[in-house]
């Protein structure tokens, strides 16, 4: 490697994009500092399977490309990928020991799209088991680690794309794929310094993507600025026929859209997320972030969403209903673990064991409550009434936006990152407390994007969410770009690892 | 709604998770905390809403009813954790 391009591995996707094009460094080159970087990165659990050889294939034939010119914004760009989505004869397991040993036969919507774009997959990244999480502790793979520290305790990068965030965060990789069914992506961009946008449902095809709760999941990008997500989601996005839910829409030029311009927009601000118990900092952070928004010219409103408290029971019915559905599959039978049967044992023993054996104690949990909440006699009462409940939840919204509100801004967290293991002896629902914030995008199916604003008292990083107009990603990132520019976010974790 | 531990049994057999009795208990306790924190939701006034049935509102698309892929057992049965004579094998089912 010539001496220039030490550090590529630091680079935003559009830095190396406008390298690559220019010849000052190769995907080769590129993907090597990854690499390199991926092998000092170890102790922070992030890349729990490595494909160096497919990376450097995938570089060789990037640069091929590059040198043909014409290639695409995301050819030669290093990616890391959540073991959620299902790569071609790569592990794909979603951080559980049901799938281990899984290798699709088949490669998912999102990283064919990405691939041919001419993108290098570096490996894949820890998360919590089949995305049910928000710490990245349920992983069957062990924790990922946060970059950001302030002791000598490890801090959670967040879940569930807690590998993911904490790749992009340590420089593992430029940007990595995630995914979001609560919360998943802007919870640990927001607990690493990163960007991360979950998309309008229906944006970003979920064929090949291992379900979790099929009405809520949406993939999107996880990098290290506002212009890079917008880059990386136009490769991500488009009709699939392969997805009913996909949407068969445009795709506007979402870095186009990046004007800075945002003056006359309305933000609105709702009196629903100033919780209470909310930490000083959290509240004057989201101060800052108004006071930037109306510095660049936008109309501040404050705003209601009445309906924003019952969201997390709400979540927490519907999610694991359509996950108990989602999760019957994994069944010992056609893919994954098959537990070691006694003599005399039949199929049901074979379907109890290989589902105890396999899906770790959270897991199993949401399995039950969804099995529970949709058993006879209980259907109305949560099932039905948890979805009527997010019908008024979206009406919130929508009823926000009809009145003139372009975008709505809200903290991103409740707190900034925690330590591994203090919410251990917690109750579920105090680690379900991370997802206050977010879980109303995916039930109302609205684009939410994390954007680093500042560090708390002690170091460490903290996020703001935008949530905008259903399809309007564009404008969203637009907003987004405004704040990161005006909070001039450039913080990076001390390296220690 | 306080889970018992037979309503835990019974859950955990209808997910079919095999859970050992001397772990229904625990079990029944964490289930009853997550239900209560949703019984939240009977102080919301539902009276004439509608359950969402799709977040976006679309209609899905219809294609031809045609045959569009198929011809690769090898491919299904990679993956199997016992694959014979191109089935999958498990344990038997009738007497």
């Amino acid at each position: 490697m010539s001496a220039n391009v030490t550090g590529a591995n630091t680079w935003t996707i559009a830095a190396a994009r406008d390298a690559l094009r220019k010849g000052e460094i190769s995907a080769v080159d590129l993907t090597m500092s990854c690499l390199t970087a991926i092998d000092a990165g170890d102790g922070l659990n992030a890349f729990v399977h490595k494909t160096p050889e497919i990376a450097l294939e995938q570089a060789r034939a990037a640069d091929a490309r590059l040198a043909g010119g014409e290639a695409p914004a995301m050819c030669g760009i290093p990616l890391g990928i959540k073991d959620l989505f299902c790569t071609k004869g790569v592990p794909s397991q979603a951080a559980s020991n049901i799938l281990k040993g899984f290798k699709p036969e088949y490669e998912s919507t999102v990283t064919s799209k990405l691939f041919d774009a001419g993108a290098v997959m570096l490996g894949k990244l820890n998360m919590d088991e089949f995305a049910m999480g928000s710490s990245n502790e349920t992983s069957a793979y062990g924790d990922a680690v946060n970059p950001w520290r302030v002791d000598d305790r490890k801090l959670t990068p967040g879940g569930s794309s807690g590998g993911s965030a904490a790749a992009v965060a340590a420089d593992l990789c430029l940007a990595a794929t995630g995914t979001d069914t609560g919360g998943s992506i802007r919870q640990p961009a927001a607990f690493t310094g990163i960007v991360g946008i979950k998309p309008t449902y229906g944006r970003v095809s979920r064929w090949g993507i291992v379900a979790f709760a099929s009405s809520l999941d949406q993939a999107g990008p996880m990098t290290k600025s506002v212009r890079d997500a917008a880059i990386m989601l136009q490769a991500m996005c488009g009709h699939d026929p392969k997805d009913s839910t996909s949407a068969d829409i445009p795709v506007p030029d979402f870095e186009a859209a990046l004007t800075g311009d945002i003056r006359g927009r309305v933000i609105g601000i709702p009196k629903e997320y100033r919780m209470d118990g909310m930490p000083a900092e959290i509240e004057a952070l989201w101060a800052r972030g108004i006071e930037m928004l109306k510095d660049a010219g936008a109309e501040v409103r404050d705003i209601s969403l009445p309906h924003t408290k019952f969201a997390l029971p709400a979540y927490y019915v519907i999610a694991p209903a359509e996950a108990s559905s989602n999760l019957a599959r994994y069944d010992g039978v056609r893919y994954g673990h098959r537990a070691k049967l006694a003599a005399g044992d039949g199929i049901t023993e074979m379907y109890e064991k290989t589902r105890a054996e396999g899906f770790g104690p959270e897991v199993q949990r949401r399995i039950m409550v969804g099995t529970y909440v949709l058993s006879a006699g209980f259907y109305d009462a949560y099932y039905n009434r948890a979805r009527k409940v997010r019908a008024l939840i979206k009406r919130d919204f929508e009823l926000a936006f009809a009145d003139g509100v372009d975008a709505i801004l809200t903290p991103a967290t409740p707190s900034a990152a925690f330590g591994l293991g203090e919410m251990a002896d917690a109750d579920p629902v105090q680690m379900y407390l991370n997802d206050v914030f977010t879980v109303t995008v995916n039930l109302a199916g609205l684009p939410g994007v994390a954007v680093p604003v500042g560090l708390d008292a002690q170091g460490l990083p903290l996020g703001l969410q935008l949530i905008g107009r259903p399809w309007d990603e564009a404008q969203l990132l637009n907003y987004a770009h405004v704040l990161e520019s005006r909070a001039g976010f450039v913080a990076k974790a001390d390296k220690w690892w | 709604m306080a889970i018992d531990i037979d309503t835990a049994r019974k859950v955990a057999k209808l997910a079919r998770i095999r859970v050992e009795e001397a772990d229904l208990p625990a079990l029944a306790d964490k289930l009853s905390g997550i239900l209560g924190f949703m019984e939240q939701l009977n102080e919301v006034d539902v009276d004439g809403v509608e359950p969402m049935t799709s977040v976006t509102p679309m209609r899905l698309k219809r294609r031809a009813d045609v045959v569009t892929d198929g011809n690769i057992q090898a491919q299904v049965l990679t993956n199997a954790p016992d694959a014979r004579e191109g089935f999958f094998a498990v344990p038997k089912v009738v007497e």
